[in-house]
């Protein structure tokens, strides 16, 4: 699976960034994240808010810093 | 099949706490001044009238008055604000005529959730859909400068009346100034790539479904808000108590009173490089208004502070060419300082 953290580098991007990698480690879930800081990157997404959070190429939240088990459950409705 | 809940998951004790609170809140907001006195005179006993015991006063007072209040209105405005979005916002905006975009941006731009570091991608997810660009700044300059935290250090330290007169001028500015930069015509202005690329469009990925979706927003910009800005309220206030019990009365008279016909261009420039929040700046500014500096000179100061900052313009840079910076902040400027003649002039 693949994550992409859009920001370009305000405080919240940073968190969320840690956050994902932390639930993406520990609970053992094949997939890449990358860091998205490319302005015309970010928005061919159409968002206007950062943070974005690109799970296989599809928005699932942006603007604000989803739950921990919010994001959980995003994971695993795109595992498969 | 698994059924799919959008939406955050919620205990319902958060719906009714406010409501519980809210009492207390009151009692506390009201008997607030007579316990302050109460802590400093009867259990401190320190000396009524002198220096050291007047700013004393002044900060354990100041403080948690500030605090609760910023905590109400941040936790309504949260609320208020989970009614709005920019993708909404955007929407409201498309097709419509010059003056009535703007004001209708300006007015949008108090209540769509706005962080400065979402300014360069709102920028253009609204020039790319066509709104123009004269609106679009309507939007950039009233979101930073009339914010929740200015109001609740309007209110706190100057009554509702001065809050009202921010509100209202700097939303005068920002329909006024977005206006003329649309007249004057500077798409040319505007990085060239920024009309090439086009953004793409996602549907509404609905994370509010229910009130209490919106409750919970509340929640989150009390703790997201509050976090971010005590440390500005205490230094501020802190500044402002030692100020407020040491320097002499009319000290600032004669630099920024309103007999004084420089002090609001002075006080644009020098408000315009300082980066501050309004946390930070609005309880100094109260000390400055105590001293006898005029309202108008300061109402001016704490607009270039909060409205246009030098890394905000920097950032700006990514999307805009240098002449267009230039004519934004001069343009801003300008409106700030007629604001800040006028009320020297009324008052």
């Amino acid at each position: 699976m693949n994550i992409k953290i859009l920001g370009t580098g305000c405080s919240k991007c940073t968190i969320l960034e840690k956050k994902v990698s932390e639930i993406v480690n520990n609970n053992s879930i094949d997939a890449t994240i990358e860091k998205i800081t490319d302005l015309q990157e970010i928005m061919k997404y159409g968002i206007m808010m950062t943070p974005g959070l690109i799970v296989n190429d599809k928005v699932v939240s942006y603007g604000f810093i989803p739950k921990d088990n919010q994001i959980i459950q995003w994971l695993e409705e795109s595992k498969q | 099949m698994k059924t799919v809940v959008q939406g955050t998951h919620y205990d319902n004790y958060k719906v009714y706490l406010p409501l519980i609170i809210l009492p207390f809140w009151l009692l506390l907001y009201i008997y607030l001044e007579s316990i302050s006195n109460y802590i400093v005179y009867e259990i401190s006993g320190m000396t009524k009238g002198t220096h050291i015991t007047e700013s004393i006063r002044f900060f354990i007072y100041e403080v948690p008055k500030v605090m609760l209040l910023l905590i109400l209105i941040v936790f309504v405005v949260g609320i208020i604000r989970s009614y709005f979005s920019p993708e909404r916002t955007r929407k409201a905006l498309e097709g419509k005529p010059l003056l009535i975009g703007n004001i209708m941006a300006g007015g949008l731009g108090i209540v769509t959730p706005f962080c400065s570091c979402s300014a360069i991608p709102l920028f253009l997810g609204f020039v790319e859909s066509g709104i123009p660009l004269g609106v679009t700044f309507s939007f950039l300059i009233a979101a930073p400068m009339i914010n929740e935290v200015a109001v609740v250090l309007l209110l706190g330290l100057f009554g509702w009346k001065t809050a009202l007169i921010y509100v209202a001028t700097g939303l005068v500015i920002a329909i006024l100034s977005g206006w003329v930069i649309g007249k004057l015509k500077l798409e040319k202005f505007v990085a060239d790539w920024v009309y090439q690329t086009k953004s793409g469009s996602i549907e509404n990925t609905g994370h509010i479904v229910s009130f209490n979706d919106r409750i919970e927003a509340g929640y989150i910009a009390v703790r997201e808000i509050v976090s971010k800005v005590w440390i500005y309220i205490v230094i501020g206030i802190a500044v402002g108590a030692a100020a407020h019990g040491y320097v002499p009365k009319d000290f600032m008279a004669s630099i920024m009173g309103k007999d004084v016909w420089y002090s609001v261009p002075l006080a644009v420039l020098i408000g315009i490089p300082l980066y501050s929040n309004a946390a930070g700046i609005i309880p100094v500014v109260q000390v400055l208004i105590e001293k006898g500096a005029s309202l108008g000179t300061s109402l001016a100061f704490m607009m270039a502070v909060i409205g246009l900052s030098l890394p905000e313009t920097i950032i700006l840079k990514k999307v805009l060419k240098l002449p267009l910076i230039f004519i934004f902040v001069g343009i801003v400027a300008i409106g700030i300082m007629f604001v800040g003649f006028l009320f020297n002039f009324i008052f």
